[in-house]
């Protein structure tokens, strides 16, 4: 709950009890490894602590974000590989585990939103500017004008 | 009694907004000018009558009037002062009123202001702020009273949350509704505009230092923010793509749009149909944002259910102003006549092209943020959304649009020449390069990526400076000359130019803080050290102390560069007594743009304490960088062009002087 607790507690303060802030992981479960431990992070930082609001295990000092970051780094040590780690914790919490969704029916449109909106905008665009450049294509001139425009010309000329 | 005269302003309030809500607008329809010119007295009005309230809650708050509910629950005698003012809108009911504050606020800011507008536009854009201002009061009245009483009175207050005991709330919330709420004025002059069935350039030029004012609130207000939570929570994240902040950064992107399509309109008199859409849409996603907040229907969906009356009231308000609003607007859109033509390489086709990735940006968070509410409410399912999902979309989307900023200024209005503007970014980009190589050499391993992400915010820099350097005559005149032209550009360049140059900055504390930060978890007992960056701490131990409502633990370091020390920082954990809460100080000590952040964790069996340190380099780049697109806010806002009425006035002057001769 820690995330959404400043801002949240700032502007809106419905919030009556909320873990207090601090550190979430701990020395002891620091892997030796730097290299296993740097994937550890990477994997909790896209898992969420289920009890929390919007909050990664990794940033979590809850029990159950504990236990789950313990259970990254057996995993890991025991040779994992990252996409199976994550694998293991979706089949044991569900995709709700999830910080980033996969793409998915359920999730299609979450998914293509920017991207449709942004080609689409783009389609329109181009569209209103052909249909445009041909209102604004310059007609050439009538013969009347054109006179007219010789007319005006000279009379600059005799001016000068 | 001082707080049941502030519960009568309030409610006299509502009268008042309800009379300015209607009299006007039949005013203007029946070309009654008497009626008309009852908007801004009645704005006037309304705003001392909220005042007043919101002085009367004020000092129940500073006298301690546990008789009051609200301050009983919010407040403590041992508080000091400025947390006790600051706590008046340090809950619900509280900021509430100081929502409506701002919003009665800038009514009246545009009855005094708007000496100049057209009768009707004036009379019909107070009244839609009337109606606002209604809606939310009866809100307030009617399910969250800030002025309830309590019998008998309770002796001591529950105290305000501890968190909320810093000086971020007295400038945090202010900021932001100032932002939030100013941006109602464009939507008020928008409905007005649709329910004339008239606008032009003119109008863009009323409702542009409104924009400009709000988004320079509102970028403040974020950074604040940011930064509260940065050095507050105690492990060093700025932003979290919270559903909190996002719903405060959705109607900032929306705002900096409007800000760019509202140039256009105002310029050019293109885009108005765009402009008028935008301008509802960003105060539509200020009211959504204060629904979410409000209700609490995102933060824990059970919040909702404890209090319905307030999430459905607000969602009430929410349907009737956005539908209402989108409702008029899909009526009278077609009957707004569209102005200039423009080529797509131009000044107005790269605003379009702002507008486009600014909106797909929008509405990317917006869907991010509501997705998990709507997939649960129709299949049932749960998903989080989370940062690493904003990460992965709103990134990408940002990269071409900060690539595109400095061509923007330097294209022509009506068509423009690429190939040109291309030749006079020639240096900028170059310079941009040289520093990406130069990332690569010095921070040996660093990610190809972060120098990319750190030469576009130096392209951004330059891209500005070139802007002002050409506007000033780079290349075609001597250097005094330039000296003298850059001194008369107008303040709007300026403007622009350190808006765009503060994105750059920000972006730059942003990459940087991304790649090269470093995080250390370690346990340290006295005098034990330990190595972060290029510096070394040592731990001088714990000792106690005490504030006017709290217990603390302080952990000092001494920090040393190359054997020599030069700064200690202190980290702390408080316990405040009335709610017996802890909550964690981090120590941050800055050295230069970068800071060390340093927070204490638990003590362990062995006598020992868990220490958290991080390195963040370049990290104040951050907000230095949204500091200065507020100053460029503010300076926009003194271009004399904005000061409507400017020329008008003294043309009347002119000519009133030619009469008396």
């Amino acid at each position: 709950m820690k995330r959404a607790t400043v801002l949240a507690v700032a502007v809106l303060t419905l919030l009556s009890a909320f873990v207090p802030p601090s550190g979430a992981v701990t020395p002891d479960e620091v892997l030796d490894d730097p290299a296993l431990e740097a994937r550890a992070r990477d994997i909790s930082a896209g898992l969420r602590c289920l009890v929390c609001q919007n909050q990664s295990i990794d940033d979590s000092d809850a029990d159950l974000a504990k236990d789950l970051r313990v259970l990254v780094r057996q995993r890991l040590v025991e040779g994992d590989s990252d996409q199976e780690v994550v694998g293991y914790i979706v089949s044991r919490y569900g995709e709700f585990v999830l910080l980033k969704p996969r793409f998915s029916a359920r999730t299609l449109i979450l998914w293509a939103t920017p991207a449709i909106i942004l080609l689409g905008g783009l389609a329109y665009l181009m569209a209103n500017a052909r249909r445009r450049k041909t209102v604004a294509e310059a007609q050439p001139l009538s013969n009347q004008e054109q006179a007219e425009l010789q007319k005006v010309l000279r009379s600059r000329d005799r001016d000068s | 009694m001082i707080v049941e005269l502030g519960h009568y302003a309030l409610v006299m309030a509502l009268a008042v907004a309800l009379i300015q809500s209607v009299l006007p607008v039949i005013g203007s329809i029946r070309q009654d000018a008497g009626l008309m010119a009852l908007a801004p007295a009645a704005a006037v009005t309304s705003f001392f009558l909220v005042l007043l309230a919101f002085i009367a809650l004020t000092v129940s708050y500073v006298t301690s009037d546990f008789s009051v509910q609200n301050v009983w629950e919010n407040s403590h005698s041992l508080k000091p002062m400025i947390y006790k003012i600051s706590g008046v809108w340090g809950n619900h009911e509280g900021s509430m009123l100081l929502w409506i504050l701002i919003l009665v606020f800038f009514s009246a800011l545009v009855a005094f202001f708007g000496g100049n507008l057209p009768a009707a536009l004036k009379a019909n854009a107070l009244a839609v702020q009337a109606w606002i201002t209604a809606a939310f009061l009866f809100f307030v009245l009617l399910t969250s009273n800030p002025f309830q009483r309590l019998n008998p009175a309770p002796i001591e207050g529950r105290d305000l949350n501890p968190i909320l005991q810093d000086v971020g709330l007295a400038i945090h919330p202010p900021l932001l509704y100032l932002g939030y709420v100013g941006f109602s004025i464009c939507f008020s002059f928008a409905i007005a505009a649709l329910i004339d069935g008239r606008i032009d350039a003119a109008w863009a030029r009323w409702v542009r230092p409104w924009t400009l004012a709000a988004w320079t609130a509102l970028t403040a207000g974020i950074a604040m923010g940011s930064y509260w939570a940065y050095y507050e929570l105690g492990w060093g994240g700025w932003w979290f793509w919270d559903p909190v902040e996002n719903a405060s950064f959705m109607p900032w992107l929306a705002g900096t749009a409007l800000l760019h399509s509202a140039l256009v309109m105002e310029k050019r008199e293109a885009l108005k149909i765009w402009t008028v859409l935008l301008a509802i849409i960003t105060f539509s996603l200020s009211l959504l944002g204060t629904f979410l907040v409000r209700s609490g229907v995102l933060t824990s969906v059970h919040a909702f259910a404890t209090d319905p009356t307030r999430g459905v009231f607000i969602l009430g308000i929410l349907v009737v102003f956005i539908g209402g609003a989108f409702s008029l607007f899909a009526l009278r859109a077609q009957s707004l006549k569209q102005g200039g033509l423009f080529a797509p390489i131009s000044r107005e086709g790269a605003l379009v092209l702002n507008n486009l990735f600014l909106t797909t940006a929008t509405l990317t968070v917006l869907v991010g943020t509501l997705y998990p509410l709507v997939l649960e409410a129709v299949t049932g399912s749960k998903i989080s959304v989370g940062p690493p999902f904003f990460n992965l979309t709103f990134g990408p989307l940002m990269v071409p649009l900060l690539l595109a900023v400095p061509f923007g200024p330097l294209l022509a209005w009506k068509r423009g020449d690429l190939l040109a503007v291309s030749q006079r970014l020639y240096a900028a980009a170059g310079v941009s390069l040289l520093t990406a190589l130069a990332v690569v050499y010095f921070a040996t391993g660093a990610p190809v990526l972060a120098a990319l992400g750190i030469a576009m915010g130096v392209w951004l820099i330059c891209g500005s400076l070139t802007d002002l350097a050409y506007r000033a005559g780079a290349g075609r005149v001597d250097l005094q000359v330039m000296w003298q032209r850059f001194k008369g550009l107008p303040r709007s360049a300026f403007g622009t130019a350190l808006a765009h140059l503060g994105l750059g900055v920000s972006v730059i504390g942003i990459v940087a803080v991304t790649a090269f930060s470093t995080e250390l978890v370690t346990t340290m007992k006295q005098g034990g050290q330990t190595v972060s960056g290029p510096y070394t701490l040592v731990f001088e131990g714990l000792r106690p102390n005490t504030g006017p409502n709290y217990t603390e633990l302080q952990g000092r370091f001494a920090v040393s560069r190359d054997g020599e020390q030069f700064a200690t920082v202190t980290s702390a954990k408080r316990i405040y007594t009335a709610r017996r809460m802890p909550t964690t100080e981090a120590g941050i000590l800055t050295i230069g743009p970068s800071q060390l952040y340093v927070s204490l964790g638990d003590e362990t069996p062995d006598g020992g304490t868990v220490v958290r340190v991080w390195w963040k380099p370049w990290v104040t780049f951050i907000w230095i960088g949204t500091i200065i697109m507020s100053v460029g806010g503010i300076v926009s806002l003194f271009d004399r062009r904005l000061r409507v009425g400017a020329p008008a006035a003294s043309r009347k002057r002119a000519a009133a002087a030619e009469q008396a001769i």
